[in-house]
């Protein structure tokens, strides 16, 4: 499915991204990486705050609905409805940005605006392989 | 207090994600697909993410202690390990394979798509037996040492 390229839209939702990161950071003193937000409400809640972390979940659930309420109309998304895919992108998903120390928000945007190495070198290697996955999915064995 | 702030940081975060397109896998999958009908909406996302935080960090981070909270809690890791290695790996193929990350994925709850019912709990599944292969390995005591990279 083709999209369109949306530079404005796309350069102002990161803004919106990278005012609730430093938001974050400025109240609570934390990294806005979703997955470690995540892994907060799970046992054995070492991770501390599961309020705070619940609070922020609430949110972003709320998002697309304050969104559809504001425009008049509901986000448009194309999601796969393969069973066996997406259960098994969500299980690589889940235990790669738990065995890695974080996902796109933690290493990719926190991390980088930090110049962390780990969080540079984190990114570049899930863009590689996200790459190369579409690349053989949409390419090789579905071309 | 805490709540309301984290709850509107939430509503922020995930508007961002839906105004720039990146709540829809198939506008990632395109960001990933050079070779096809490319879209390189996800770098103007970075970009607008990564410039505001890089600033905003350097005020904050200059206070001495956040607004609701004792202290700041930034990774000190400094290392590069096989679990940063194999993890950012993993991570990247299953993005690639369903266009989620677990911010869009989450958001995307309530617009009720099928396979993001599968993806959610898959997820949590995986952060789940990450957390447990994580800390199996963990010295009696639970304490990270300083220098984490043998593995």
């Amino acid at each position: 499915m083709v999209t369109e390229f949306t530079p404005i839209a796309s350069m102002l939702g990161g803004i919106l991204v990278g005012i609730s990161a430093v938001m974050l950071m400025a109240f609570n003193g934390r990294i806005a990486g979703i997955s470690g937000i995540v892994g907060r409400l799970l046992p054995p809640y070492a991770g501390g705050d599961v309020g705070g972390a619940a609070s922020f979940i609430l949110g972003l659930l709320a998002a697309p609905l304050v969104y559809a309420a504001a425009t008049g109309a509901p986000f448009a998304q194309n999601v796969s409805g393969n069973a066996a895919l997406m259960a098994g992108a969500g299980v690589l998903v889940g235990f790669g940005a738990g065995l890695g120390g974080g996902c796109t928000s933690g290493h990719g945007v926190c991390g980088i605006a930090r110049l962390s190495p780990r969080s540079v070198v984190a990114t570049a290697i899930f863009m590689a392989t996200g790459f190369a996955t579409v690349f053989v999915m949409r390419h090789v064995v579905g071309g | 207090m805490r709540a309301a702030v984290n709850f509107i940081a939430g509503l922020i975060f995930g508007l961002g994600l839906v105004i720039s397109g990146m709540a829809n896998p198939a506008k990632v999958q395109n960001f990933l697909d050079l070779a096809g009908t490319f879209d390189p909406s996800l770098i103007l996302v970075m970009f607008g993410a990564v410039v505001v935080t890089l600033i905003g960090y350097r005020f904050v981070l200059r206070r001495p202690r956040p607004l609701l909270a004792e202290r700041f809690l930034v990774p000190t890791l400094k290392d590069f390990d096989g679990r940063l290695v194999i993890g950012a790996g993993l991570f990247g193929i299953g993005w690639g394979l369903s266009g989620f990350c677990p911010g869009p994925a989450i958001t995307s709850l309530l617009l009720l798509a099928k396979g993001t019912f599968i993806f959610v709990p898959a997820m949590l599944v995986g952060i789940g037996l990450a957390r447990i292969l994580t800390q199996a390995s963990l010295p009696a005591g639970g304490v990270i040492p300083a220098a984490s990279s043998e593995d």
